[in-house]
């Protein structure tokens, strides 16, 4: 995997539940730590933009998709376990 | 029967319902699921979760009541053109903005990390609903979404996050959830629990297969502040969504009861049963195979059409056609009445299925022809099918139903030979809910068989309590009177050995009685000739003695008369005056 593929973001979460803003920490953490500098991210706040959840099919919260590089993938949950959300992302762990 | 326990009579505030649009449902609930409230449907795969939850949005669409259905499994696509099926046009109820279906199913690649809520459905769903003015909400196989999430007491969370959030906003919400058949839930499952008891209804859906039929059934296992019946009742999906079959209640409209008759075909049998069967009433025809069951039954069905009533005719043993052209050998003559459109025959033998199915298709039968009468030949078929309990209850409800439609029913049912020698054991006893029971049996004397016609009973009836015999020939079926000799019914060719002795015996009584007027006719004459000679005897006598009187007179006459003219001659008057 290259380090110079630029990653974009789009983080919905619920207001300031709890999910929702132990997820949004924890994404900022994981790309401070594997995508400084290289990633752009939109937040969404479900409650705020009911149809954008409903259009974009977000029923879970907090979800997080990862528009670029394709593919596509969705990551539901408070981004606790880094394992499969590197994996996600298409990073791999030994190759920082 | 069901138990219909009543709790909330005494109250005065009774729950608000929402109406399911599945009719026995309805009744067992006393009026749908609680408005504004929250039932959980549960069931395994397969028992009918998804269309017993989308006939509720149906119905509410219809109503006036917007709904939406999240499909946690099935694509709304799916869902949609599955629907069709029953008629039910979903597209266009979406279309008015009466029903929304939001795809929830969770994608198969999606990552799951850590925790997550249902605060981004709810949040859509919430617009949503303000949007159509939902009234109803459907989330159907919530247990799809729960088993994505963690742990159980994030489980329970969200179950409590869904069932607070209905509440606060007054949606009659159904949430359907799949169990296993396990009676105890797996560790996975303690959810299931928990939200039973969180929820204000409870229904069970069951699916299971007996003796090799498949049977649904449905039970209402709770249901907050109202009388519900608690039984498990069969359920099945008609060809217009589910139909639940339930035990008729008190509260239901009672039939009218007609006291008109109507011939059961053949003329004696009407006398003997005071006029003929009931008008409405139920009839069932026992016997073992061949002993015109089904002749008897098609003569009712000729005499029905004859008085120009629809009549509907199932049979199970075999085709419609050849039935026809069976009776057709009896002198009963059906093929006019089909081609006319009267008489309406079906071939039953192409349905397989539970009692349930049958029933559901001969009550659709009977609508779609308008039938006043029915005869369903014969109905012991069911109790192969789903076991006798299932059948009894059925042939039950196949009576109340035809009874509440005035439809004055003929069945018949087989005996089997070696089980039921005793009259007692008529099958699924229906002989006690009919109100005639006519049971033909074969009397086997002298080196013959031959059938015997008895009534056994025949509610409000004074019927006859004698054995006839029942002739079948081509001039169509009629009964004979039985003889009894030394306390035996005498049938076939000792009845017309006893017939002719008595047409024998009756000419000789007849003979000599015209004889014996023959006799007496001559003694008359011979008197009447006699009496006139006499008269003529009587007359000549009458005539001589006149003539006598006469001769008499005229000689006195004479002599007088001499006498005068000798005292004449002798010229003494003296003589004259001194006549002795």
């Amino acid at each position: 995997m290259s380090g110079t593929a630029r990653f974009k973001f789009r983080l919905y979460i619920a207001g300031d539940a709890e999910n929702s803003t132990r997820a949004r920490a924890n994404f900022l953490a994981i790309c401070d730590e594997h995508l400084a500098g290289r990633y752009e991210v939109e937040i969404i706040d479900v409650f705020r933009h009911p149809g954008r959840a409903l259009e974009d099919g977000i029923l879970m919260t907090p979800t997080l998709v990862k528009l670029a590089p394709s593919p596509v993938r969705r990551i539901v949950g408070t981004l606790s376990h880094i394992e499969p959300v590197l994996q996600a992302f298409g990073l791999n762990r030994s190759s920082p | 029967m069901a138990n219909r326990m009543k709790y909330g009579r005494s109250n005065v505030a009774k729950v608000p319902k929402s109406l399911t649009g599945v009719t026995g449902l309805d009744e067992m609930t006393d009026g749908g699921f609680p408005s504004g409230r929250t039932t959980i449907v549960v069931g395994g795969p397969g028992s009918g979760k998804t269309i017993l939850s989308l006939q509720f949005l149906v119905r509410g669409a219809a109503h006036g009541e917007a709904g939406i259905f999240v499909a946690f499994e099935e694509t709304s696509s799916r869902i949609i053109s599955n629907a069709a099926s029953f008629g039910w046009k979903l597209g266009e109820l979406r279309q008015q903005k009466k029903l929304f279906f939001l795809d929830a199913k969770p994608t198969t690649d999606l990552v799951q990390s850590g925790d997550f809520d249902l605060h981004g459905m709810l949040a859509a769903l919430e617009a949503k609903a303000r949007e159509i003015k939902a009234k109803r909400i459907v989330f159907d196989a919530v247990d799809v979404v729960l088993a994505l999430l963690p742990d159980a007491a994030a489980r329970r969370r969200e179950i409590y996050r869904l069932h607070e959030w209905l509440l606060a906003r007054n949606l009659t919400g159904v949430i359907s959830a799949k169990r296993g058949s396990d009676p105890i839930p797996s560790v996975d499952q303690q959810w299931f629990g928990f939200m039973q008891f969180m929820v204000d209804c409870a229904v069970i859906l069951h699916h299971g297969v007996v003796t090799g039929v498949s049977q649904r059934n449905v039970r209402v296992q709770k249901y907050r502040g109202s009388a519900f019946d608690e039984n498990e009742s069969p359920m099945l999906i008609g060809a217009e969504g589910l139909e639940v079959a339930t035990a008729p209640s008190l509260s239901r409209s009672h039939p009218k009861v007609s006291s008109r008759r109507i011939s059961s075909g053949v003329r004696r049998l009407d006398t003997m049963l005071g006029g003929g069967y009931y008008r409405g009433a139920s009839v069932l025809i026992t016997g073992f195979p061949g002993t015109a069951k089904t002749t008897l039954s098609g003569a009712f069905a000729e005499a029905s059409c004859q008085r120009g009533e629809r009549t509907l005719f199932v049979t199970f043993d075999s085709d419609s056609n050849e039935v026809i052209r069976d009776l057709g050998s009896v002198g009963i003559r059906l093929a006019g009445f089909v081609k006319s459109g009267l008489l309406r025959m079906v071939s039953a033998r192409s349905i397989t299925g539970s009692a349930e199915t049958y029933l559901v298709r001969i009550k659709m039968l009977a609508r779609q022809h308008r039938a006043r009468c029915m005869v369903i030949d014969p109905v012991s078929t069911w109790s192969n099918s789903g076991g006798d309990l299932t059948a009894h209850s059925v042939a039950e409800r196949l009576i109340d139903w035809s009874k509440l439609e005035g439809i004055t029913l003929v069945c018949t049912s087989l005996l089997d030979e070696i089980s039921s020698q005793s009259e007692v054991g008529a099958p699924m006893q229906m002989s006690t809910l009919a109100d005639t029971w006519i049971h033909l049996s074969y009397v086997i004397q002298a080196g013959e068989r031959n059938r015997g016609l008895s009534i056994i009973k025949s509610r409000g009836t004074a019927h006859s309590n004698q054995v006839r015999e029942l002739i079948l020939s081509n001039a169509g079926v009629t009964l004979a009177d039985t003889y009894s000799a030394g306390g035996e019914v005498l049938m076939g060719t000792m009845r017309w050995e006893k017939e002719s002795a008595e047409r024998a015996a009756h000419q000789i009584t007849e003979a000599a009685a015209r004889l014996k007027r023959v006799r007496l006719d001559a003694e008359e004459a011979e008197l009447a000739v006699r009496l006139k000679s006499l008269h003529v005897e009587l007359e000549a006598k009458q005539v001589e003695k006149a003539l006598l009187i006469e001769a008499t007179k005229s000689r006195e006459g004479e002599l007088s008369r001499g006498r005068t003219r000798m005292k004449e001659l002798r010229g003494s008057d003296m003589a004259i005056s001194v006549r002795k």
